[in-house]
């Protein structure tokens, strides 16, 4: 099988005034198309710093990576966000929707750095809110929505240009528990779908919704659990 | 992204804050409308020079003996020897092929009575070049017969004012005036002509046209010249480029007519460049003064575009960082917020151009100023707002565009 997430020896050092820290110190680490990941780990672990170079947001000092087939390490800003745009799907654990605008508008707002014109734009925002269960919120503003709609409007922006990894930072990190639950529902099902999941989070119940844990301790990947049988 | 989704994404930060926006454009806004205005009552006293020359007669000169040392100057000694006469203005068109027209002239002021009613008025004694060469004609009755010019006939055009004066809002034609206990018959009265150039006092209207013979036999005739002297002659060239050659030509022709050394200057030939000169300094201090406040308006103006645009890249250091995250570049980011303060800065220059229609209306109508509005000077304004916006626009546009994405995203 096709590996969609692969990265072979990424190390990450930031210096913080006179001292050096090692954000990921040798990293490496496969994912499967279909993988549903838990990263976990204390705050300084190198957790973030991982997701953020898988997201394409920040490039590793050495190592490689390759996202869906293509390498990714060593391209320009401008390359990244083109990577970002159609194969990453980010879901924040502060939502981080535009205020003042519309459901609708939000979800299409990677199709509109895609090029997607404003017609296709639109339905393929409508098809992605309908996924999330949101078809009657499609005009309402931020403001107007509960914190789980929110965030189910943030998982329609994810989905909307049909990324090979889907991100979660948190993504119940801002929500009660009855709600994250149903937000771990979707992600089940997209799972279920055939999308690569990876998130971050510390709490067990929500990784445990995942397949695989990985864990990072100072940097480094201490260990992968697999939590249950992968979907055939 | 396209330009339209540029526009929607600009107008809909714009409109959050509206009363923001309004303060911040303001700057441009009265540097706009001071450039237009300035613009404009400058085209509209270019317009009415223009209007006044043509009024004048087309392409005008007067020769004079004695030479004039600018407005108010004294004519020099050294030309009071020296007479003009009929046969130079004969001499004069005949020489030199540029001219149209050349009309020996005597004039005077004289008291000008009908019954008991008086008015002091201009007297002019012409020949039939000088309706010609002044671009005039009558507006009821005839012209002079060449009889009643050769002859000296006691008639007259008068102006419009003179008549008014004269005889209100009665019979002009056939009507007895006298001028000097001579007599004179009415036979046309003159289209009005207004004030003269530059002038706010002298009523070119204000006058009475007579036969030259006439004038110089029964009223301005001077002891002791000659018979055939008139006091200048007024010249109509065919080409308005040439006037200056022409004058050089007829300064030449009359200094070896009366053989005089040319140094002497014994004769002065005037065109209207001088109070065209003076006109245009009027304008020219209220230009500077409108000049200062565009210039301080305009730039004080963009470094508030530019200020405001900092403010709102540092607001919205979140939003871009998502928009970065969902897959917009540099560019785009660079783009919106470019955008943006380009929307700013052309609504600034629409504002600025109401205002500026208003302002100059408003003066045009208090001062008596006329204006002339000219639509590139609109368009331009236009232009030239929208290149402020990407001037100052330019530098928060690039700290926007050149955020750390993760950096902006962890922005609270």
């Amino acid at each position: 099988m096709k590996d969609i997430i692969n990265c072979k020896n990424l190390s990450k050092t930031y210096v913080l005034g006179d001292e050096e820290v090692h954000a990921l110190d040798d990293v490496s680490i496969t994912m499967a198309r279909g993988d549903y990941a838990a990263v976990m780990g204390p705050s300084g672990s190198g957790k973030s710093t991982f997701m953020n170079i898988v997201g394409c947001l920040d490039t590793p000092d050495t190592g490689d990576l390759w996202i869906d087939g293509e390498e990714v390490s060593q391209m320009s800003r401008n390359e990244l966000a083109g990577v970002r745009n159609k194969k990453i799907g980010f879901v924040f654990q502060q939502f981080n929707l535009l205020g003042r605008t519309s459901a609708l508008d939000n979800v299409a707002l990677p199709l509109l750095y895609a090029g997607v014109k404003r017609h296709e734009r639109r339905e393929r925002a409508h098809a992605a809110l309908e996924r999330v269960g949101l078809k009657d919120r499609v005009g309402h503003h931020p403001t107007q929505l509960s914190g789980g709609q929110q965030q189910r409007v943030a998982i329609a922006r994810a989905l909307v240009n049909e990324p090979a990894i889907l991100l979660a930072d948190e993504p119940t990190g801002a929500l009660d528990t009855h709600t994250g639950e149903e937000i771990m529902d979707i992600f089940d099902d997209l799972n279920q779908s055939g999308l690569t999941i990876v998130l971050v989070t510390h709490e067990y119940l929500i990784a445990a919704h995942a397949h695989q844990m990985i864990r990072f301790l100072d940097g480094k990947i201490t260990g992968v659990e697999q939590l249950k049988a992968e979907a055939a | 992204m396209d330009v339209i989704e540029l526009l929607r994404v600009a107008w809909s930060s714009i409109r959050v804050h509206k009363m923001r926006s309004f303060l911040t454009i303001l700057g441009i806004m009265i540097g706009v409308a001071c450039v237009i205005t300035m613009m404009t009552v400058t085209a509209g006293a270019q317009h009415d020079i223009d209007r006044q020359m043509r009024e004048m007669g087309s392409n005008l000169m007067m020769v004079y003996a004695g030479s004039w040392r600018g407005r108010g100057g004294v004519r020099s000694a050294a030309g009071a020897n020296a007479v003009l006469t009929e046969d130079d203005s004969d001499a004069i068109k005949r020489e030199i092929p540029e001219i149209v027209a050349a009309a020996p002239t005597m004039r005077g002021y004289a008291q000008v009575v009908v019954g008991n009613r008086n008015w002091n008025s201009s007297v002019y004694g012409i020949d039939e070049d000088f309706l010609v060469v002044r671009n005039w004609g009558v507006n009821e009755g005839r012209l002079f017969e060449p009889t009643e010019l050769s002859r000296g006939s006691r008639v007259a055009l008068i102006g419009t004012t003179t008549a008014t004066e004269l005889f209100g809002e009665g019979q002009v034609l056939g009507q007895t005036i006298r001028v000097q206990n001579v007599q004179f018959t009415v036979v046309g009265l003159l289209a009005s002509k207004g004030m003269a150039p530059g002038s706010t006092s002298f009523d070119q209207d204000s006058v009475v046209l007579i036969p030259l013979k006439t004038a110089r036999t029964r009223l301005l005739g001077r002891q002791g010249v000659a018979g055939n002297a008139v006091e200048g002659i007024y010249i109509s060239v065919e080409n308005e480029d040439d006037m200056l050659y022409v004058e050089e030509e007829i300064k030449k022709l009359l200094h070896a007519r009366h053989r005089i050394d040319p140094e002497r200057e014994a004769f002065s030939v005037n065109n209207m460049s001088e109070w065209i000169e003076s006109r245009l300094e009027q304008q020219n201090t209220f230009n500077s003064l409108l000049s200062v406040i565009a210039a301080v308006s305009l730039i004080v103006g963009g470094i508030g575009i530019m200020n405001i645009m900092l403010v709102s890249v540092t607001e919205r250091t979140r939003e871009i960082g998502l928009r970065m995250a969902v897959g917009a570049r540099n560019t785009d980011i660079m783009q919106q917020f470019l955008v943006e303060a380009i929307a700013l800065c052309i609504a600034g220059g629409i504002l600025g151009i109401l205002l500026a229609i208003l302002v100059s209306t408003g003066s045009s109508y208090l001062a008596g100023w006329p204006i002339y509005f000219q639509w590139w000077v609109l368009m331009m304004a236009v232009v030239f707002s929208g290149v402020i916006g990407i001037f100052f626009g330019f530098y928060p546009a690039r700290s926007a565009a050149n955020k750390d994405p993760i950096e902006a995203l962890r922005t609270e």
